[in-house]
């Protein structure tokens, strides 16, 4: 009964790498599901995140949004959703929309809005349009907070979207949740493990998109 | 500069959201733990049941609760002393309270709890049950006469697909094994891989669904499924209320391949009259699945208080 059996025996059976089961079909479904639950997160999160950040109005609105969109549980959401709406993928985006958003909308107000007054001044003094002030001045000194915005509602979602299964979608959930009603704990196990390796990825990736995309200037060191 | 100001406020979330994290997992396991060891200090544990009072117990769930009242009630108009002790927990509690003597009348399923008591026994009729667990039981205890009235999984279709492939409440299992083909069948992540699902359902039936969706156990979720035609087929059990509700045809089961939960009390041996048996036999009788669904229904759906509802029955059968 040890747990790094458990994953050996997962890993190691061949039926858990082929199939309409099998892990990298799984893994590609969790990843689907992760990816465009950040992509709609992000396409609500950062306009709005900047928009407010850049002009410095709505922080208190937003901070209160944020706050009670947190307090939503994801679970008792899907269910509800899914009994209401059926057993497509939107059931499934809300809740990890609803989780995903709150950081990346409050990290990116934050971000914007504690950019050095100095430089932004000065692009204005310089004649810089807003438009230009905002994505050429304070968007790249914001950038590396923005981005641990972006990183903890990946990660977040990367390991709620296990709860897509438990209304009959797949994912990586999928071994959690049928391990654990058919008592089969390899499988739970297994899949824990796998959303776990997945999440460190997720972590790897935008650190490595970090290095790639935040200027030389501004990298926290 | 800021950037050190904002890597200790990231340090700070990070601890933040440790410690929730930690206080998460801290009241999981204490969910976890009073769940599971309910025996040792259970409140009721000590109690005896009053000389010539009657205890009639009742599992956790809405029907044993219905159950429990109808035969109480049953009781009551033949002039016995009745307490009730509702909602106790599941059967891991109850037989116990039963075994020392707190419950004296309990409403069980025969099949399920011949399951409880030996998981291996076979379940080939509803008589043999009744034997197999009399067999078993304490020998402070035993069984009245069952019910036709059962509560059991089933393979049940939505309105829709009744319709379109001809289907009729008295259809059974052996009909659909040129249609399961066309049908998603829907039921909890086990149903999969279990005997007692899609395996046996395909050797003892010859059954071979289009897909499976794994779903919970006859739940919310389940009859979410059935009636938005998610899935054509599910597990449902047989006196749920969304049976009438959203007209789902209960395919019959003419193998047993569901085994048997017939509605039995069970009772402490020797604790009640012959007169006090004969009532409490008289009210499994007239009970079936479908009028057992209806009370159901009545509680469940319609929010009435299962004591009424009882009470209403006994009178309309001239049972009290």
């Amino acid at each position: 009964m040890n747990v790094l059996n458990f994953v050996d025996a997962f890993f190691s059976d061949s039926a858990h790498w082929h199939g309409y089961d099998g892990i990298p079909r799984r893994l590609l479904e969790h990843v689907q599901y992760s990816l465009l639950a950040l992509g709609l997160a992000a396409a609500i999160g950062l306009p709005v995140g900047l928009l407010t950040g850049h002009t410095g109005r709505g922080g208190n609105v937003l901070a209160f949004l944020a706050t009670a969109a947190r307090a939503l549980p994801s679970f008792g959401l899907l269910v509800l959703i899914a009994i209401a709406l059926g057993f497509n993928l939107l059931p499934v985006m809300i809740p990890l929309v609803v989780l995903a958003v709150p950081p990346i909308l409050v990290t990116t107000y934050e971000a914007v809005r504690s950019v050095d007054p100095a430089p932004v001044d000065a692009a204005r003094g310089m004649g810089m349009r807003e438009s230009r002030v905002l994505f050429q001045v304070e968007l790249p000194v914001a950038l590396p907070l923005i981005l641990s915005g972006l990183r903890s509602a990946a990660i977040q979602i990367v390991s709620t979207a296990t709860i897509a299964a438990y209304v009959s979608l797949g994912g990586l959930g999928r071994y959690i949740v049928d391990g654990l009603y058919q008592r089969d704990y390899e499988k739970v196990v297994g899949g824990a493990t796998l959303v776990a390796v997945l999440a460190l990825t997720t972590l790897a990736l935008f650190w490595a998109a970090g290095r790639f995309a935040v200027s030389p200037g501004v990298r926290r060191r | 500069m800021t950037f050190t100001a904002r890597s200790s406020r990231s340090r700070t979330r990070h601890t933040g959201a440790a410690a929730v994290a930690l206080a998460a997992a801290a009241a999981l396991l204490a969910g976890c733990s009073s769940d599971g060891t309910d025996d040792g200090d259970d409140p009721l544990a000590g109690e005896k049941a009053e000389a010539g009072t009657v205890v009639v117990g009742s599992n956790n769930f809405a029907e044993s609760t219905l159950l429990a009242d109808l035969y109480g009630e049953a009781l009551r108009a033949k002039g016995v002393k009745v307490t009730y002790k509702h909602n106790i927990g599941s059967r891991e509690t109850t037989y116990g309270l039963m075994k020392n003597g707190s419950v004296t009348v309990l409403p069980e399923y025969n099949g399920s709890l011949l399951a409880y008591l030996d998981a291996k026994a076979e379940q080939k009729s509803a008589d043999a049950v009744d034997e197999a667990v009399k067999a078993k039981l304490d020998k402070s205890l035993t069984l009245l006469d069952s019910s036709p009235a059962e509560n059991k999984d089933s393979v049940s279709v939505n309105a829709a697909t009744a319709k379109k492939y001809e289907l009729t409440e008295s259809s059974t299992l052996a009909d659909l094994k040129d249609i399961a083909p066309d049908l998603v069948i829907g039921g909890s992540p086990e149903f999969q891989t279990r005997q007692q699902g899609l395996k046996g359902l395909e050797s003892v039936y010859g059954l071979k669904f289009k897909s499976f969706k794994a779903l919970d156990a006859g739940g919310p979720l389940t009859q979410a499924a059935l009636a938005k035609n998610t899935v054509q087929a599910a597990d449902i059990f047989t006196t749920d209320p969304a049976i009438d509700k959203e007209g789902f045809v209960v395919l019959k089961d003419p193998e047993n391949f569901f085994g048997f939960a017939n509605v039995t009390p069970l009772v402490r041996e020797g604790d009640l009259s012959e007169k006090a048996v004969a009532a409490l036999n008289a009210v499994s009788a007239k009970l079936d699945t479908e009028t057992l669904r209806d009370l159901d229904s009545q509680v469940q759906t319609d929010k009435k208080d299962p004591l009424d509802v009882a009470k209403a029955w006994l009178q309309s059968e001239g049972l009290i």
